[in-house]
Formats: C-alpha cells, sequence, structure tokens
C-alpha cells in the first residue's frame, strides 16, 4: 500500500509534561508503555521517593536501594506495554510490589544483613516536594494500624517486610515453628487489612484510571 | 493441602518466601482464584506498608540515571513479528519464572480467568485475547483490509492485513480520537500477512481508530492524515 508524505509539520503537544500532573498513575503507565519518557519521568517523581524509601529501608546501602529503584523502574519500562492492564489495580502498587520483591531478593544476597528495625523509622524522612501531607497521613495510618496488631504478628511483619527476613529464616531466628511463623504472618496481615479498610478514607484507593 | 498452600498468601505478599517456596506457591497461584483473589487485597496492604517504610530520600541522581537508562534501550514496543518468533515454551516459562510476579499476575490476581493471565503476558496474547472475545464488537476499517475488534473491556485490537512494511526510520502509529483529540495508542512495522496488535488505550463510545505514519519511535500528536481508520464507533 502507497503511504503519503506527512502533510503537516509537528503540531503543539498536547500531552507535555504540564498536562502529566493531573493524569492518573494509570494513565502514565499507559504512555510509560509506549516509551513516552516525560510520563516515566512524572511516574518517578510520583512514586520514586516511596520507592527508594523502601527499597533503603530493607537494604540499608544507598547504592543497593538505588539499583532496586532502578531496576524496577526498567522493568516497567521495558515491560509496560505487555503487561499493564489500568482497570484492575493501582500502578503505584504493582511498582512497589516490583522494588520490594527486588530489594528482598539483594538483602539476602548480601551476608551482612539488616537484623534491627531501622532505628527512627518512625520518622519521616522522604521530604521532597512530593512527599505530600497524604503521604505523612498514610504513613501514620499504617503505623497506627501496625501498633494495633498484637506483638507477635507486627514483629513477624515487620521483620519479614522491612527486613526481608524469609518465614524459615524467621521461625530460626525466633525459635518458633515455621508453622507458626505462616500463621502469624497469615493473621497479622489480615487484621492488619481490616484495620486499614476500617480507616479508609475514600477517594485514597478506589482511583480509577482515566479513560 | 490446599489450606496450607493458601496461608503461604500472606508470606508472598510480604516477599517471605524461599526461592523453592515462592516458585511452588505460584504454581500454584495459576491455577486458583480465591488465592489471586486474596493476594491482591494483600499486595494493597503490603503497598500501605511501603508507604511508612521511612526511609530517606533518594538522591537527586537517581531520576537521571533512570531516564538515561530508559533512554538507552529506548524502543519497548516490540512489533508483533517479533513476539511470534518467539517459540511458545519460551512465553509459557515467562509466565512461570519472569511475570508471576509483578507481570501477569499483578494484574490477572484481581480476575478469575487463567485466560487473562495468558492474556496479559504479551501484547500478541492480549490481541489474541480481545480478538476471541466472543462478546467483542467488530468494526471495519475504511483505507486498509482489516477491522478494530473492541472487547466487552473496552480494550481494542487492531487486525490489519496486506500492509506495506513501514518504510526504514517509520513506524505505524495506532490513534485513538476522541472529542477531537488524537491520543497515541501503539506502534508497530506492519510486513506480516496480517498484524494483530491491542490498542494500548481504551476505546470508548463515539471515538475514532486511526492509524499514521510517523518518524520511529512515535509521536505525540498525528502528523498527517490517517492512511485508514474505522468509522466513529
Amino acid at each position: 500500500m502507497t503511504i503519503s508524505a506527512r502533510s503537516v509539520g509537528s503540531r503543539p503537544q498536547p500531552m507535555r509534561s504540564r498536562d502529566l500532573a493531573h493524569l492518573s498513575d494509570e494513565a502514565l503507565v499507559a504512555l510509560v508503555a509506549r516509551s513516552d519518557e516525560a510520563a516515566l519521568a512524572e511516574l518517578y517523581d510520583r512514586i520514586g521517593g516511596v520507592a527508594y524509601g523502601l527499597a533503603f529501608r530493607v537494604l540499608r546501602d544507598e547504592s543497593l536501594a538505588q539499583d532496586a529503584v532502578q531496576e524496577a523502574f526498567l522493568t516497567l519500562w521495558r515491560s509496560a506495554a505487555a503487561t499493564f492492564v489500568p482497570e484492575r489495580a493501582k500502578a503505584s502498587t504493582w511498582l512497589l510490589t516490583l522494588v520490594h520483591r527486588r530489594a528482598v531478593d539483594l538483602v539476602r544476597r548480601e551476608e551482612r544483613r539488616r537484623v534491627e528495625p531501622l532505628e527512627g523509622a518512625a520518622e519521616p524522612t522522604v521530604e521532597s516536594a512530593e512527599a505530600s501531607a497524604w503521604l505523612r497521613l498514610e504513613r501514620e495510618r499504617v503505623q497506627a494500624a501496625l501498633r494495633r496488631l498484637p506483638d507477635q504478628q507486627r514483629e513477624a511483619i515487620e521483620l519479614a517486610y522491612y527486613g526481608g527476613f524469609s518465614q524459615s529464616e524467621l521461625a530460626e531466628r525466633l525459635g518458633q515453628p515455621l508453622g507458626t511463623i505462616k500463621s502469624r504472618m497469615f493473621a497479622g496481615l489480615s487484621r492488619l487489612r481490616e484495620l486499614l479498610d476500617e480507616g479508609l478514607e475514600e477517594g485514597a484507593w478506589t482511583t480509577r484510571s482515566t479513560s | 493441602m490446599d489450606d496450607e498452600i493458601h496461608e503461604l498468601t500472606a508470606a508472598y505478599a510480604l516477599d517471605a518466601l524461599d526461592g523453592d517456596e515462592r516458585a511452588r506457591y505460584e504454581t500454584h497461584l495459576a491455577t486458583c482464584a480465591a488465592c489471586r483473589e486474596e493476594l491482591a487485597s494483600f499486595w494493597r496492604v503490603s503497598g500501605s506498608l511501603a508507604h511508612a517504610a521511612g526511609g530517606p530520600a533518594p538522591p537527586p541522581a537517581l531520576r537521571s540515571r533512570i531516564l538515561a537508562e530508559a533512554r538507552r534501550d529506548r524502543p519497548n514496543v516490540v512489533p508483533l513479528r517479533r513476539r511470534l518468533a518467539l517459540p511458545a515454551a519460551a512465553s509459557f516459562a515467562a509466565v512461570a519464572a519472569v511475570a508471576a510476579i509483578g507481570l501477569g499476575l499483578w494484574g490477572a490476581s484481581l480476575s478469575s480467568e487463567l485466560d487473562d493471565v495468558r492474556g496479559q503476558l504479551s501484547g500478541q496474547n492480549e490481541a489474541l485475547a480481545i480478538v476471541s472475545d466472543p462478546g467483542a464488537r467488530h468494526v471495519a476499517l475504511s483505507g486498509a483490509d482489516g477491522r478494530v475488534v473492541i472487547a466487552s473491556t473496552g480494550r481494542a485490537a487492531l487486525v490489519v492485513s496486506n500492509l506495506d512494511r513501514a518504510p526504514a526510520g517509520k513506524t505505524y502509529e495506532i490513534w485513538v480520537i476522541e472529542g477531537g483529540t488524537a491520543r497515541p495508542a501503539g506502534l508497530f512495522e506492519g510486513a506480516d500477512k496480517r498484524t494483530v496488535i491491542a490498542v494500548t488505550r481504551p476505546v470508548p463510545d463515539n471515538a475514532v481508530v486511526a492509524v499514521t505514519l510517523e518518524n520511529e519511535g512515535g509521536v505525540d500528536a498525528p502528523t498527517g492524515s490517517p492512511l485508514f481508520s474505522t468509522p466513529t464507533i
């Protein structure tokens, strides 16, 4: 088939960075799927701070934390076209899941391991322009919910999620049967889900993708 | 025992499984809709935990490092033809090994259909899933031999036959035009006897799907008239 030459020069671009600020995370991922760098940058500006904070908490190492975040974002860059399902889940959750998985894999590979919870971890330290009031509230909300868990459940969840310990490692470390650790994690996470759902602000977790 | 592996959903969401356990659980997950539902809600909780991690702010250089790296391996829009060249076994292995965490199952975790898992593995499978949706609408193209198929979910695929390969340095670009605004919806190269490609954004009622020829890498707004398009959908 014949192709007509381009008839018009470049037009003003309607989707540049000024507009990106108004898009949902999911819409940004859809743009990333077609190699839109500005969308990738915007997504990083929104989620990169939390992602790095998470990776650092697990890894306790700047360089490794950067690696974990970079790999997660590049996974998105390379795979978004093939995999994104905007109507089904939050893009930020997916991205943070990738970051966490990567961080845990890295920390388990390192021999020098994170033993104690991050000292002063309750203090918010992500203070970039993007660390909105919402982020601080969200952190307080989650920490309050964690405090309401039975100690043993909280311990299992924090050591697993923030410490990167596997359930087998935890069983050994805490001197408990593996079955006990599994039950604590399951009960704790279920309870945490209830607590978080109770205090759920409408809108915070119900983002719909723009269409 | 099912209860036992079901209970692993929490540990999986916390990334607290060892490699072997993880693989075993993912195998189970592929066939257990209840666990996928549970996992999706647990991932929401672990996402909250992520927000509460409270680590330090990233060094400013990280942003530019990521963007530079992304630029280096720029085109992430793989032409369908290349995907088809992959042996089927390789793409299925991708389900179990690579995609399980973030890629396939992330989207699929809220779904109860295994077909969806497959559908999300690649644009190719996604397109095939759309095309084979019995509830899909088929809208013929004018200007080319083909059609746009719109699944009941609003996701769409373009099927076009006998299209010349895009000239060197050029690419076909799909647009979803709504309310006078054309938004980019995917790139492809043509040249197959038949191209089947997922449209990367939903196609709402009253939209038009069109294709132009653009410079390689695609553009944000069409620079020429459509080569072919649908009527208003």
